[in-house]
């Protein structure tokens, strides 16, 4: 045996010893009924033809690998972002696994968050029992100050009311009828994690201004001159509400961040364990009505909530993830713009200190091709940027995307010389961004973790960007908006073309001639 | 196991399929067949005149107490009633909540799991209305019931609701056995009954099994929450019901794949008959008001 006490091989290096070399070999030669090598060699290089990719676009009946999550982890996403809130899942404990393991892995952090736990009886008999015991369990054992309920598929496909089912709960005692259990259907099956968070905070929010489910006479606005900030489902959630907290505060403006993950997700190791950190309070939430404006910064996650905001009487502003100069620039005109507050010395000194930056990089990003995917909204901050940079996002693929999305990604496409040859594909999956790397190949890709097959199917550098990001770690306590998010994008892009150029240099005698110690 | 014969009565609500299957396997007992009943219909009343009783113990409601389908003996669901014939009703969620199309499928699966089906010669299930939803159409899935019987009348919906049943088990016959094994009809004393049954049947590619007379000493019977061979066996309807399961037991194996037809086909063949006149285009959609005006 190769593994013993005194010296214990890590995975990397046990595998490779002699006899599970060995092991492997068997198991594949008697038990894998393996096709020929030629044969796999013949097809691998079959679907990286055009003749493949025009098969793999004609696909109607099959998802390969889509870049999108399900409604509830947006929902719970939200939910996490305001003060001593639990969020409830209303159906099976699987699915709600699955959205704190998801969360965990990418922010690195304990996600609290509990489910009805319907079982088969339940889907039977409908799940009113699971809702009244699970209310009064979690009212008791975790003393939350506000349960936020979503749904899974089983609970939406027999159609439980969770309007009715949290009305019999607090008729029942599973929790003071004043108590707050806003509430939101977010059935798995229909949208993505950012419709989910849509409507997680549209919901929210709605309880909170329109007299919470009818026990409360509705809230009247009364104006001041406070803003509100929507961030969406955001990765760099830590980072970027940061910034932005941070810009706020230098103009000097009266803000609410609603739905504010950014301490749930960056507890501090102190000896004191938090179920609960940071977050929107109540008070605030429902004073939130009264904002002179609402700026959200993620336009896709945001289609039904803005509605109901400006229904109420606030300017909404949306924008989409706004990347850069040019996006920066906007969003702080916006800002100023609504608050009546000039730009200050400091931020326009940052904007400098970015511009700078750009140019003294420029000749390594100008005429580079890049290939992205990941949320609509990102999409569209990130595409604007590199087209700011001279680069050119040559396929944009969204599989949340829409029709209206993909327009307003041709649009962009169209203001630019760099985004002539560029291409905007809604709705597409990984498997469809596969044969576009194959056919028409890019310098480098920005997506998510699961890039990294396609990584190293098509030899495409990754460049990790978006939700989730599990197999590198802190990425989301840097932010990417304001300039100095900016400059983090602009760092992160670079890295990674010299680390290309330098590993594509690096054999002695050979392409060494290149290995620069400038760049 | 191989011969054990699985068949399934569906049909419109309140056609008389409970009763029309009660009263045939009764009269099927006394062929000699053991027979077990599976009630798939949240009110729990297909097995009512053979145990004499409703409301017995449902596998849900039962499930509901143990905590879990897991929790229960298939003891506490299977009572035996008339010719020791074996009943379990799957029953299933309060109107307007839950999902009874997946109770179906948790009990069926239990009753399977836990043995419900050894040593039974017949195993019929009697199905709520049409096929609704996927948790219905259990039943007819495969290794499920060989022959679906369909009960109807000549009334028009109750021949609508048989097309689309028909629908049903044209989805599932291709893919698995599932066969029809014909129409029963209950008569209603309509106009043209057994004629306009009989043409249904042939277009959907099936036979009329039997044509059950009405007599209204089935419901003397099943006011005494009995079957008519039980209540008056000497009766002329027991004798149609010995008939209907004569024919039935006769007739494994010899289902067929249905031809469902379209709405417009349905309504061309009640025109046929003079049952329905031909609609008048004019005055679709117009009010009585508006019709007198004219």
């Amino acid at each position: 045996m190769s593994q013993n006490a005194d010296k214990v091989l890590d995975h990397f290096n046990l595998f490779r010893e002699p006899e599970y070399q060995e092991l492997f070999k068997n198991k594949k030669e008697q038990f894998e009924y393996p096709e020929p090598q030629e044969k796999l060699v013949q097809v691998r290089e079959w679907t990286k033809t055009w003749e493949y990719r025009e098969k793999n676009f004609a696909r109607e009946a099959l998802t390969v690998n889509p870049a999108k999550a399900c409604q509830p982890l947006g929902a719970v996403f939200a939910a996490l972002g305001f003060e001593s809130t639990m969020p409830f899942v209303h159906g099976s404990q699987g699915c709600v696994a699955y959205y704190r393991s998801h969360l965990s892995r990418h922010f690195k952090e304990p996600t609290s968050c509990v489910s009805s736990s319907m079982t088969e009886d339940a889907a039977v008999f409908g799940g009113l029992n699971n809702m009244i015991d699970g209310l009064a369990n979690t009212y008791s054992m975790y003393k939350p100050k506000m349960i936020a309920v979503s749904t899974t598929c089983m609970a939406e496909v027999i159609g439980d009311d969770l309007n009715a089912f949290i009305k019999t709960s607090k008729e029942k005692g599973s929790v003071p009828a004043e108590y707050n259990v806003p509430f939101a259907h977010t059935p798995a099956f229909v949208g993505s994690h950012i419709t989910g968070y849509d409507n997680a905070l549209k919901g929210i929010l709605s309880h909170f201004w329109d007299g919470k489910a009818g026990t409360v006479p509705a809230l009247v606005r009364e104006p001041n001159e406070k803003i509100n900030f929507i961030g969406g489902f955001d990765g760099y959630t830590v980072g970027n509400t940061r910034e932005v907290q941070r810009i706020f505060s230098l103009m000097g403006i009266d803000y609410t961040i609603l739905a504010d993950t950014s301490e749930i997700f960056d507890t501090p190791t102190d000896g004191e364990f938090r179920m609960y950190d940071g977050g929107t309070t109540l008070e605030d939430t429902a004073a939130a009505l009264n904002a002179r404006a609402t700026i959200s910064m993620q336009a896709y996650c945001t289609e039904k909530t803005l509605p109901l905001i400006a229904d109420h009487g606030q300017e909404v502003v949306a924008l989409n993830c706004p990347i850069g100069v040019k996006a920066t620039d906007h969003f702080l005109m916006e800002l100023s713009r609504i608050s009546g507050k000039p730009i200050p010395e400091e931020l326009r000194k940052e904007r400098g200190r970015l511009v700078d930056a750009i140019a003294d990089s420029t000749a390594h990003i100008h005429g580079k091709k890049f290939a992205l995917y990941g949320d609509p909204d990102q999409c569209l901050g990130l595409a604007a940027f590199l087209l700011e940079l001279g680069g050119e996002p040559v396929h944009v693929l969204a599989t949340n995307g829409n029709k209206d999305w993909e327009a307003r990604v041709q649009a962009l496409f169209d203001s630019s010389p760099f985004g002539r040859d560029c291409h905007v594909y809604a709705g597409k999956d990984l498997w469809h961004m596969r044969s576009l790397l194959f056919t028409e190949p890019v310098d480098f890709l920005f997506g998510n973790t699961y890039g990294k097959y396609l990584e190293r199917d098509t030899g495409t550098p990754l460049i990790r960007f978006g939700f989730p990001i599990f197999d590198r770690h802190h990425h989301h306590r840097y932010p990417i908006w304001g300039y100095q998010g900016g400059m983090n994008m602009l760092v992160r892009i670079l890295d990674k073309i010299f680390d290309e150029i330098d590993s594509n240099t690096n054999v002695p005698a050979q392409s060494d001639y290149s290995f620069d110690i400038i760049r | 196991m191989s011969d054990l014969r699985q068949i399934a009565f569906y049909g419109k609500g309140g056609i008389g399929k409970s009763t029309t299957s009660q009263n045939t396997l009764a009269a099927l007992t006394e062929l000699g067949q053991k027979i077990l009943i599976v009630g798939c219909d949240p009110k729990a009343d297909s097995t009512r005149l053979i145990l004499h009783s409703k409301a017995q113990d449902t596998v849900l409601s039962l499930a509901a107490e143990a905590g879990s389908v897991e929790d229960l003996e298939i003891e506490d669901v299977m009572k035996v009633g008339y010719k020791d014939i074996r009943c379990v009703e799957s029953g299933g969620p309060e109107p307007g909540v839950g999902c009874a199309g997946r109770g179906v499928i948790t009990s069926i699966n239990f009753l399977e799991e836990n043995g419900a089906y050894d040593g039974v010669d017949y195993v019929s299930y009697d199905v709520l209305g049409d096929v609704v939803c996927g948790g219905f159409a259990m039943p007819i899935r495969e290794n499920k019931a060989q022959e679906i019987y369909i009960v109807m009348s000549g009334e028009m919906m109750a021949m609508y609701a048989a097309n689309n049943i028909s629908k049903g088990i044209l989805k599932y016959a291709n893919s698995g056995g599932v066969r029809l094994g014909g129409l029963v009809c209950n008569e209603r004393k309509t106009d043209k009954e057994l004629e306009l049954a009989e043409a249904l049947a042939q277009r959907l590619g099936t036979r009329l099994i039997h044509f059950v007379p009405r007599d209204n000493i089935v419901q003397h019977a099943e006011l005494r929450r009995m079957t008519v061979l039980e209540y008056a066996p000497e009766s002329s309807q027991a004798g149609e019901y010995r008939k209907l399961a004569t024919k039935i037991h006769e007739n494994g194996g010899r289902g067929t794949i249905p031809t469902p037809i379209t709405m417009d086909e349905l309504e061309d063949m009640l025109m046929e008959f003079g049952v329905m006149n031909a609609v008048d285009e004019s005055m679709v959609g117009k009010t009585a008001t508006m019709a007198a005006a004219v």
